[in-house]
């Protein structure tokens, strides 16, 4: 079964963080990526570019609108997704608590409902 | 499908078969149903249903040999057409393990007893960490034990619909999210273990004083648990103490009496016997744990029958090591009093003084019979009536209230 976990923390640069804190971090990220692949469940995973270099587009009465900015002006911030495939939730927990973030902020564990393949959606099952 | 007959001399209302069948049988075919699927509310549809075909087809086709098997085939044919309109529905291929439509077991193969129990899985989903502590004892009582949502909710003292709405919620994200069905590897399971004796024990705390039914079904759930798990201490002491709670449990016409001046002649021997043995069982197995205590104490109570005194010095020990592991409000408070039984009333009065809880209904009801131990009556009196104004049983604020004395200046 397919979850999205979606982690969730306050951004911070090399600037506010430190080089090592930085380094300590991406160190973290490449093993976390490394044992999701070597069990085999991970789908896809991407991790952001701050929010401060994203912009937002939403229609009000049929115009599209862009906007400077994320989409809710929160501390914490999306900083990434994950896209795992394991049996059932506790297998979705377990990973989720494996991910660096859940030390930084959190971890939403969000199962799928659908999903594209080959252009057309397939429900999840 | 011709279910097999009673013989004619045989005549059961059957009614009253299928409603033994319900209250005896329901969580283990809920929990049968609900383990192959993963989905709690599909086999509750499929159950009721079920349940409801045997009223309608049993008093012309005669009540089956084996009413359970009988009800657990039609609930999972039931479930299987579900799957297969969903199926076609959906277009999408049905792949879930331990899927209904490929169940091909026949009537004579589902023997209840046979098909394994999957209560246990049944109590940990209940007790998942996903899900809202404050819903799992509700979950655990309407599908563990078959009460009604309606009865939950006065249980809880939350407007009907509001329950229904959490337990509905609770079963989406069981269903939704796949909440396995699995009874964990030991490690996990010593883990997740707290949560489901807290949420059984929640179902004994949610019954109160009054409702014997519950309390009873309480006790079955604690029982049934600990003899699932076999050797897991905190699971017996549990089991221990709903049992000796049973043995005294008092019915709706008899006044409320303390625990040390009830009339012993009014227990179940065999409850207490009962109660004692599950307490033999969870020793031996390291420092006792909370409800091992909890249960050690009650057993302390239940102790006077055979020796007419209650033992306070045993009872001020155990609470001490009680309130190591779990140094809850009641059981400070409980303490308390017991010092000022064991030792002397100023004693407890000066521990009550130290707690400082008067929002909690048993901090004034100990402090009040303390108070009229050292002959304080106005403060007694005072403290008799705050501790009754504050209780929502009447029959403990009867009591309360008759305990009020005029001063003897």
């Amino acid at each position: 079964m397919r979850y999205t976990l979606l982690t969730h923390y306050p951004e911070g640069d090399e600037a506010s963080l430190g080089e090592e804190a930085m380094a300590e971090g991406q160190r973290a990220f490449a093993a976390y990526a490394e044992a999701l692949h070597a069990a085999g469940v991970l789908i896809a995973a991407e991790v952001l570019q701050p929010s401060d270099v994203t912009t937002t587009v939403t229609a009000v009465d049929g115009t599209l609108r862009v906007q400077d900015g994320p989409f809710a002006d929160t501390k914490e911030q999306l900083g990434g997704t994950f896209v795992i495939d394991v049996p059932d939730l506790d297998a979705a927990l377990h990973w989720a608590g494996l991910a660096p973030a859940v030390h930084w902020g959190a971890v939403e564990i969000r199962p799928g409902a659908t999903h594209v393949v080959d252009g057309t959606w397939v429900p999840n099952d | 499908m011709g279910p097999e007959r009673l013989s004619g001399a045989e005549h059961v209302n059957p009614a009253a078969a299928a409603e033994r069948v319900a209250r005896s049988s329901y969580g283990r075919l809920l929990a049968r149903l609900a383990a192959s699927t993963g989905d709690v509310a599909l086999a509750e549809d499929a159950l009721g249903g079920a349940l409801e075909e045997a009223l309608r087809r049993w008093p012309s086709d005669g009540v089956p040999a084996n009413p359970e098997g009988w009800i657990l085939t039609v609930a999972r044919n039931r479930q299987r057409d579900v799957w297969k309109s969903a199926a076609h529905r959906t277009g999408r291929p049905l792949e879930h393990a331990g899927d209904p439509r490929t169940d091909t077991a026949g009537p004579a193969d589902l023997d209840l007893d046979a098909v394994g129990d999957r209560r246990l899985e049944l109590m940990l989903v209940c007790a998942h960490p996903a899900i809202d502590p404050a819903v799992r004892t509700p979950l655990m009582l309407q599908t563990v034990l078959g009460l009604e949502a309606e009865t939950i909710a006065r249980l809880f003292a939350v407007p009907p619909s509001t329950m229904a709405q959490r337990l509905v919620r609770a079963k989406k994200r069981i269903r939704a999210n796949r909440v396995p069905f699995v009874v964990p590897d030991r490690s996990v399971l010593t883990e997740r273990l707290p949560a489901v004796l807290e949420a059984v024990y929640g179902c004994l705390a949610a019954t109160g004083a009054r409702q014997d039914d519950l309390v009873g079904e309480a006790q079955y759930l604690a029982v049934t648990l600990a003899a699932l798990l076999e050797d897991e201490p905190e699971a017996w002491g549990l089991a221990a103490l709903t049992t000796l709670g049973l043995s005294r449990a008092r019915s709706a016409d008899r006044p409320y009496v303390p625990l040390d001046e009830q009339d012993v002649s009014l227990w179940d021997p065999r409850l207490v016997a009962e109660g004692e043995a599950y307490l033999r069982r969870a020793g031996g197995g390291g420092p006792p744990g909370r409800f091992v205590l909890e249960a050690a104490i009650s057993a302390v109570h239940a102790a006077r029958m055979r020796t007419g005194a209650t033992d306070w010095a045993a009872l001020r020990t155990l609470y001490e090591a009680l309130l190591i592991v779990s140094p809850t409000l009641g059981a400070r408070v409980a303490y308390a009093g017991v010092v000022g039984r064991a030792d002397d009333p100023a004693a407890g009065l000066a521990l009550l003084d130290q707690i400082g809880a008067a929002d909690f209904q048993p901090w004034h009801a100990v402090r009040a019979e303390l108070f009229a131990q050292v002959h304080r009556h106005d403060d007694a009196a005072a403290a008799f009536r705050r501790a009754a104004e504050m209780s929502d049983d009447p029959g403990v604020a009867d009591y309360l209230l008759a305990r009020v004395t005029p001063s003897s200046g």
